[in-house]
């Protein structure tokens, strides 16, 4: 008996279309909770179907829907794959709904994997495979671990040595009971602690940052005053990656300009179009209204001129910006260099040509550095993990919900307990912690026993 | 004289192997130290407790003696955990020192096929990698087809106290002291392992008024699931409780230098418990903690001793004094013995199949603490097992592996052979994954087919059994089949339930928290008369089907891993792409499936894949 597994099967980029492929048993019942029709699940086999993804009732996207049932498919079960058509975040979002359904993400190689063993690929393949297991693994390892952001790491280490700790209590009220000294967990603590528990998981997937940046993308606000080239700048950048501007919810999409896609991360360019309709007066510059943009950008670029001197209103605006990820870029390379660059910060300068073209990858470059693409997006797994990061925190939430539902039924601990642990090992595998010890490891640290 | 079967050790796991191989009529020789000394129990007096209890209902269901025994020599019991789940109810019992073992000698003593002898063995006979016998301290040659060692702490035994060590045993018992040197010498990887054991204490010297008293259940309980209870409730013996105190933990303290174990000794190796750390370990351990529980515990109605549980030391006998005469009650008590360490030799258990036959010599199995366990339940289910397993190879059998969805004897024998040990393994109820059906209530059901099957359990018993399964279904059947209707909606109120609009099945009425059997045969909604253990069973079931479910499916996700065999002479080095951490583990531990290849710690999922894709393509399985 193989679980179900799913992943997005195409290069994830800027492709129309992605494909989400799920394998398995439960493979038709998990995409047909999933859609609107909920008639998945009576196709003849090899048919395809349009239907939408739903969140409950919200519309994620508008699909088609392939159904292929064992035994004539790739992995010799049933396979269903679903197009989608949303784009990067919407395809995310879909994968990240079936894993909180019941699938679990594909390891790398997986699909050929199961194809192999279910007798359709035959044995001459099988050196290739085991090869592409290998070489995948251990990139695919160190995704898991490190594209959770250190700070988010932190916290889910931090709750995780919540739920031991009670864990470990309720272990020992059961192994030494005779133990009076040591308070018992009732079902009244254990109420208060998930509760705050809950909290947390529920800060952290509204909070989480690479959640964020990969459901939504970074929002970049261009700055500067007006004809330093904000315009041509964007342009560039957008030309250069022939940009798609979809509708996505969820980001300040009034301010949204356009999108463009750096080694399939999302760069909302917020840019300063209010200002541009209020450039007669100088002085106002907008300022006062660029702070609205700065705050709900990621990334701020403060256009300058190279041909020109430093303003008052530069200053001004990198005051503003001094506390938030900034890049100051100066344009017209191209132009004789007029401005003087000691009150800035050296690190963060990038030259570029608006009009030439050029020093837009050096752009692109520092904005990879500036958000760690490396960790976070060595490769399309990107997606795939951070929608297993997202799924897991929710399963958590699901468990920790049924927790609450038993606490009502009044139901004895040790049923309790099994969600909670369910919730430990969740939370284990985000971060990649998932040494089995642990909690006996525990048990023994915090309490004193013995005979 | 030829012997079929030689069990090495007259102790827990020495008794269940010896019973089991010749009841099933293999001629087998129990050779032991002492026997006199056969089945005591040298550190606590209990048997049983969370998850052991548990284990001794398995050892019952499977057909072993140690809950029969258990349940003729009773001082005490009780049901700990009831409020807190179903899955971790065990049963505790405070058993007589004196009458234990002499009701377990008896019942070796009466076995048709089994022989005592009194003498230490130091060496085996072993040829071509296959033992043949053993060799007595007297040069002595002893020839059988199967060898169980059951030596408990015997090996290069040394009992510690203070600065001094002594090479003895338990009891002041001869040691073996070349028998762990041999095994090494015919390729076994030896450990030295470490455990204590607290004071006791003269009856009279006590004051219990300054005690609390903790008494048994007022509800009988027996171990075994044939018999019926042979104690009085009305007679149970009771513990008293007490707490240590500050000038307790002042005496520790100051004079922590001459523990053996805080510099004594300075030659101490040997791996102590973690769940059983000594009390000047605790003292150091959990600074903060002012007091400390104690337990005192009755030995026995036949002597007056009075077991000190949570007091064990390696402290000098003066020191001693001074720490049992600062806790309360106890200011003027006499101690009979002195607290003590023992350190002692054992085997590396990963060496061990899951049968409890060595990887190494063929027809050599090995059970109880010399495996790296501790505690008389642990030692005694292996014991069986090997008996059980020892038996089957004699008769070209498959032998009896448990697996971990199955008994916590699964649990403990997988652990013990797939993990190793860090120190002595004690059964806990969170190493048990699937434990919602590793239950104290239905450990017949889980396992009486297989004592069956292996010929420990007859006919009539097992004729019980099916009788029991089959009401059990049918009372299933029955209250899925009965509805109610509104008209019964004044009772649901009364009961504290909400009212129902339609019909309503008695099954799922049952699933409310609030609802019980009895409540609805009080109220007359259901007239079936049932044994109370069926109806347990039933209204178990019904109520957690949910949790109970999902540990099922869960349980078959590891037996279709459990199914996916792994041929004996598989040869890791050919397996190109596996990572040399995994080939060196896999070719350490050899596990006999992909369930329990993916428990080894340094395997990692990868490497399952390549594994199960090698195993594919070189052997189509």
């Amino acid at each position: 008996m193989n679980d179900t597994i799913a992943a997005i099967s195409t290069a994830l980029g800027v492709g129309a279309i992605s494909i989400i492929r799920i394998s398995g048993d439960e493979a038709v019942n998990i995409v047909n909770k999933i859609t609107k029709s909920k008639k998945i699940d009576k196709s003849s086999t090899h048919t395809i179907h349009y239907d939408f993804i739903v969140d409950n009732d919200k519309i994620i996207d508008e699909v088609l829907i392939s159904v292929m049932l064992a035994p004539k498919t790739f992995t010799k079960e049933d396979i269903v794959e679903i197009n989608c058509h949303g784009g990067i975040a919407t395809t995310n979002k879909v994968l990240e709904l079936l894993l909180t359904n019941g699938c679990r993400l594909a390891e790398p190689g997986e699909f050929t994997k199961r194809a192999f063993l279910n007798g359709r690929i035959d044995l001459i393949e099988a050196e290739g495979i085991m090869d592409l297991i290998n070489s995948k693994t251990e990139t695919s390892r160190n995704l898991a671990i490190n594209q959770v952001s250190g700070r988010t790491s932190n916290l889910i280490k931090d709750l995780r040595q919540q739920i031991i700790e009670i864990l470990a209590n309720i272990e020992v009220n059961i192994d030494y009971p005779e133990y009076e000294d040591i308070e018992e967990m009732t079902n009244q603590m254990l109420s208060e602690r998930i509760s705050s528990i809950e909290n947390k998981i529920k800060d952290i997937l509204n909070k989480s940052e690479n959640g964020k940046i990969v459901k939504e993308g970074i929002n970049v606000a261009l700055i500067g005053r007006p004809n330093v080239g904000k315009s041509s700048l964007l342009n560039c950048l957008l030309e250069q990656d022939k940009a798609i501007v979809t509708d996505i919810a969820g980001t300040t999409r009034d301010f949204v300009e356009g999108i463009i896609i750096i080694d399939g991360i999302i760069l909302n360019i917020i840019d300063t179009a209010g200002i541009r309709q209020t450039n007669d007066i100088v002085e106002s510059i907008g300022v006062n209204k660029s702070i609205d943009l700065i705050d709900k950008s990621d990334l701020v670029i403060l256009l300058l001129n190279n041909n020109e001197e430093i303003t008052e209103e530069d200053i001004e605006l990198l005051e503003k910006i001094k506390d938030k990820n900034y890049i100051t870029v100066i344009n017209k390379n191209d132009l004789e260099s007029h401005i003087n660059i000691e009150k800035l910060d050296k690190d963060k300068i990038i030259y570029i040509s608006a009009l030439n073209n050029s020093g837009i990858d050096k752009l692109k470059e520092k904005i990879k550095e500036i958000f760690n693409f490396d960790k976070i997006t060595t490769s399309d797994l990107t997606y795939l993990t951070n929608a297993r990061s997202l799924s897991l925190l929710r399963q958590s939430l699901n468990s920790l919900n049924d927790i609450k539902i038993g606490l009502k039924n009044n139901l004895p601990i040790d049923m309790l307990e099994i969600d909670l642990k369910n919730i430990w090992e969740l939370l284990g595998s985000i971060i990649g912690e998932t040494y089995e010890d642990e909690l006996i490891d525990q048990l023994f640290s915090q309490f004193c026993l013995g005979k | 004289m030829e012997f079929e079967v030689i069990v090495v050790g007259g102790g827990h796991a020495g008794c269940e192997a010896a019973l089991a191989t010749a009841k099933k009529n293999h001629k087998t020789l129990l050779v032991t130290g002492r026997i006199e000394n056969i089945a005591t129990m040298p550190c606590n007096p209990s048997i049983g407790g969370s998850a052991k209890g548990i284990v001794v209902r398995e050892i019952d269901a499977l057909g072993g003696m140690m809950g029969k025994v258990a349940d003729k020599s009773l001082l005490q019991i009780k049901m700990l955990n009831y409020a807190k789940g179903p899955a971790v109810r065990a049963l505790r019992a405070q058993a007589d020192k004196i009458t234990y073992p002499q009701n377990m000698l008896k019942v070796l003593q009466s076995q048709k096929n089994l022989e005592i002898k009194e003498a230490i063995v130091e060496d085996l006979i072993i040829e071509n990698n296959k033992v043949k016998g053993v060799i007595l301290e007297n040069g002595e040659k002893i020839v059988s087809k199967i060898v169980i060692l059951t030596t408990g702490t015997y090996l290069k035994s040394d009992i510690l106290i203070g600065d001094t060590r002594t090479r003895e045993g338990p009891h002041g018992e001869k040691p073996s002291n070349y028998l762990s040197d041999n095994l090494k010498k015919y390729g076994f990887k030896i450990i030295r392992l470490k455990t204590g054991t607290p004071q006791r204490i003269a009856k009279d010297s006590i004051d219990f008024s300054k005690t609390k008293i903790e008494e048994g259940d007022k509800v009988y309980h027996t171990f075994s699931f044939d018999d019926q209870p042979s104690y009085n409730i009305e007679d149970q013996i009771p513990c008293h409780l007490i707490y240590t105190t500050s000038e307790t933990h002042k005496i520790i303290l100051e004079n922590l230098n001459k523990s053996s174990m805080y510099g004594g000794l300075d030659d101490i190796t040997g791996i102590g418990p973690r769940y059983c750390p000594s009390i000047e370990d605790k003292i150091v351990r959990f600074k903060d903690k002012e007091k400390h529980q104690l337990f005192l515990e009755p030995e026995s109605l036949y002597y007056d001793d009075i077991y000190l549980q949570g007091f064990s030391t390696s402290m000098p006998k003066d020191v001693q004094e001074q720490m049992v005469h600062s806790l309360p009650g106890l200011e003027n008590a006499i101690i009979n013995k002195y607290a003590y360490a023992i350190e002692y030799d054992a085997i590396y258990p990963t060496q061990l199949k899951r049968s409890l036959e060595t990887k190494i010599i063929e027809n050599l199995f090995t059970a109880g603490q010399i495996n790296g366990t501790s505690g008389y339940e642990e030692a005694a289910c292996q014991g069986l097992i090997a008996g059980i397993n020892a038996s089957l190879k004699l008769e070209n059998k498959e032998p009896l592996i448990l697996k971990r969805n199955e008994a916590y004897i699964g649990v403990l024998i997988d652990d013990l052979v797939t993990k190793g040990v860090r120190d002595p393994y004690r059964l806990l109820t969170s190493r048990a994954e699937y434990r919602l059906l590793l239950r104290h209530d239905n450990a017949d059901l889980r396992l009486r087919e297989y004592g069956y099957q292996v010929g420990l359990i007859d006919n009539d018993k097992y004729q019980k059994l099916l009788d029991k399964k089959e009401k059990i279904n049918e009372l299933l059947n029955k209250l899925k089949m009965v509805k109610i209707t509104p008209n019964s909606n004044d009772i649901l109120e009364k009961l504290g339930s909400t009212p129902i609009k339609d019909g309503y099945s008695i099954y799922d009425l049952l699933k409310r928290p609030e609802i019980t059997y009895e409540k609805l045969l009080a109220n007359n909604i259901i007239d079936f008369k049932y044994d109370i253990d069926i109806i347990e069973q039933v209204e178990l079931n019904i109520k957690y089907e949910g949790y109970i479910k999902k540990a099922e499916k869960e349980a078959e996700k590891l037996i279709s891993l459990e199914n996916k065999k792994i041929p004996e002479n598989i040869d890791y080095n050919n397996i190109v792409n596996l990572a040399s951490e995994a080939k060196q583990k896999l070719s350490e531990i050899r596990p006999t499936s992909i369930g329990q290849a993916i428990r080894i710690s340094g395997v990692n999922p990868a490497d399952i894949s390549i594994l199960s894709i090698y195993l594919k393509k070189e052997y189509n399985k």
